[in-house]
């Protein structure tokens, strides 16, 4: 079992998540996220003065995936997000030991 | 008597004058950081229940209705409480009066964002209305040193202020330089991004309020339909000028005009248009919003390059374009039944003359005046909060609030419905854990 987390561009979000709900995702976790990358940050101008703002807003969507079907979820996850220009975000994948759903106590796949 | 026409329009206009302090403080609150805006708005709200209190007691003897003492004010026992004023139509005048002294002190306020101790601030609202605003006013409208019959106005001529480029914006743009200048910079001052404007749709109500309003504060003393017709225009036109100017400049210079820009240009406009409202045509009146949008536009980067921390640009904004407005009188003014009017007009230089003389004056008097009012609470009881404060923010320090839910995570906590009425309800962690102990004991 994998963790993919995937750094995405906020306005991508709903494109991505239906993508991967077609695809026969079930659930994920989407949560609001700032960060800066090769980017940088922006600049915004007051009155004439900078203010160079470091900390762009970026969304993390995490999922569960099963090993055979992560290949595909990522080529997925990397078509919807890709737009060419920096700020496109960032993709990894880390091993799972054990799930857990809570209400029934189901462990491994079954509680994905 | 019965209500004329006049007097209702005086009282209607005073109204629209009073809307102009919430109006700043929606302007001035949303130009500040998040965790200052409360604060922000509050030294607006304060300063309308300060100084109507002064008002009533002895300011507006002060500034007209006392008799003169030396050209200089009027005697603040002559009427003290406006109790002499019962029976008459005097309370119209002293209504609309008391507006414009409350927004004056207001507009101090944006040069001292974010540090200024609330309880200093309270004091020094009403010691400067009575020993600054109260003369001022009084040289200029009531008959003192300023007037055609003053000291100074009958050697180099009256200087035409309708509405208050002098008694107003550029009163309180010397004082909010002193005020910045005594308290200091802002911690992080030119370099913490965090000091950017936090709520520009709140700065955009407040300048489209500020507009609204001041039709009543240039137009509230108009005497004829000519006269009233003319400010209203004039008022209309200067601000709209000012608005094209100011986001011209930044597309120019900065490459993007802004919306911030727009609200301050309308601000810069209405600044410039104040003494000169009842004075100058439409087409000079837009030529001035042009110039006065501009120049404040160029004018607000100064305290960087110069390091006082005027925060808000009440320099910028209020004494640059107010001496433009005032100064410019000396060119523009139209004349009267054709005698005198501005250098344009073939007046000569005598108007340009008195106008300078009554900018100087009124810089000379505030800054000094303004600097011994500053220095002194400065010195006992402390104009400036801690540094730690500043960085908790002003608004969770001096007043106990926030003004905004900061994020999600951690708002957990204890209620405690009013606790110098409800001691009984509280329960503290300490009695949570006697109760636990004595049931335990029990079972």
């Amino acid at each position: 079992m994998k963790l993919v987390t995937a750094i995405i561009r906020p306005e991508k979000t709903d494109q991505i998540r239906e993508a991967l709900e077609s695809y026969g995702v079930q659930g994920m976790t989407i949560s609001q996220a700032s960060g800066y990358g090769r980017q940088r940050g922006h600049t915004q101008v007051y009155r004439g003065a900078e203010y160079t703002v470091d900390l762009l807003p970026k969304v993390r969507l995490e999922i569960l995936v099963e090993e055979d079907s992560c290949d595909d979820i990522l080529d997925v996850l990397i078509s919807t997000a890709n737009t060419g220009s920096a700020g496109d975000g960032k993709i990894w994948v880390t091993h799972v030991e054990e799930v857990i759903r809570v209400r029934t106590g189901e462990r491994g796949m079954a509680a994905v | 008597m019965e209500l004329t026409t006049t007097q209702v329009w005086m009282m209607v206009c005073a109204a629209l004058v009073l809307l102009m302090t919430p109006a700043l403080a929606f302007f001035y609150g949303g130009m500040t950081r998040a965790k200052s805006v409360l604060n922000m708005m509050m030294m607006s709200f304060s300063a309308i229940a300060l100084v109507t209190v002064v008002w009533v007691l002895w300011g507006n003897s002060m500034s007209g209705g006392g008799a003169n003492i030396g050209g200089l004010f009027g005697n603040p026992a002559d009427g003290f409480g406006m109790g002499s004023m019962l029976g008459t139509d005097g309370f119209i005048a002293a209504g609309y009066g008391a507006t414009f002294a409350i927004i004056t002190v207001a507009l101090i306020s944006g040069a001292v964002a974010d540090r200024a101790k609330f309880s200093a601030w309270m004091v020094f609202v009403p010691v400067w209305v009575t020993v600054v605003y109260a003369p001022i006013a009084f040289w200029v409208w009531g008959g003192g040193i300023l007037g055609a019959d003053g000291a100074i106005g009958s050697v180099v001529g009256e200087a035409i202020d309708f509405a208050g480029g002098t008694v107003v914006h550029i009163n309180a743009g010397v004082a909010g330089l002193i005020l910045a200048l005594i308290l200091g910079k802002r911690r992080g001052f030119g370099k913490d991004p965090s000091q950017r404007p936090h709520n520009i749709p709140f700065v955009m109500l407040g300048a489209a309020l500020l507009w609204f309003g001041w039709f009543g504060f240039n137009g509230g003393a108009a005497s004829t339909a000519e006269e009233a017709g003319l400010i209203w225009v004039n008022t209309l036109a200067a601000p709209a000028a000012a608005l094209l100017g100011w986001i011209l400049v930044e597309r120019l210079r900065d490459g993007h005009s802004t919306s911030l820009g727009a609200a301050s240009g309308i601000v810069a406009g209405l600044v410039a248009i104040t003494p000169a409202c009842a004075n100058i045509t439409p087409v000079a009146a837009i030529g001035l919003g042009i110039v006065a949008g501009v120049a404040s536009a160029l004018a607000v980067g100064l305290k960087y390059r110069w390091g006082y921390d005027d925060s808000l640009d009440v320099v910028g904004v209020h004494l640059v374009s107010g001496i433009i407005g005032t100064v410019a009188l000396g060119f523009i003014a139209l004349p009267v039944d054709g005698v005198g009017g501005g250098l344009f007009y073939g007046g000569g230089f005598g108007q340009l003359w008195a106008q300078i003389v009554a900018c100087l004056v009124v810089m000379s008097f505030t800054a000094i005046m303004t600097a011994i009012i500053g220095l002194a609470i400065h010195k006992t009881m402390g104009f400036r909060i801690t540094t730690e404060h500043e960085i908790a923010g002003i608004d969770l320090m001096q007043h106990a609030e926030t003004g905004y839910e900061f994020g999600g995570l951690g708002t957990g906590g204890t209620f405690v419905p009013h606790p110098a009425t409800s001691a009984h309800l509280k329960s503290t962690a300490a009695d949570k854990d006697a109760d636990r102990v004595k049931e335990e004991v029990n079972a």
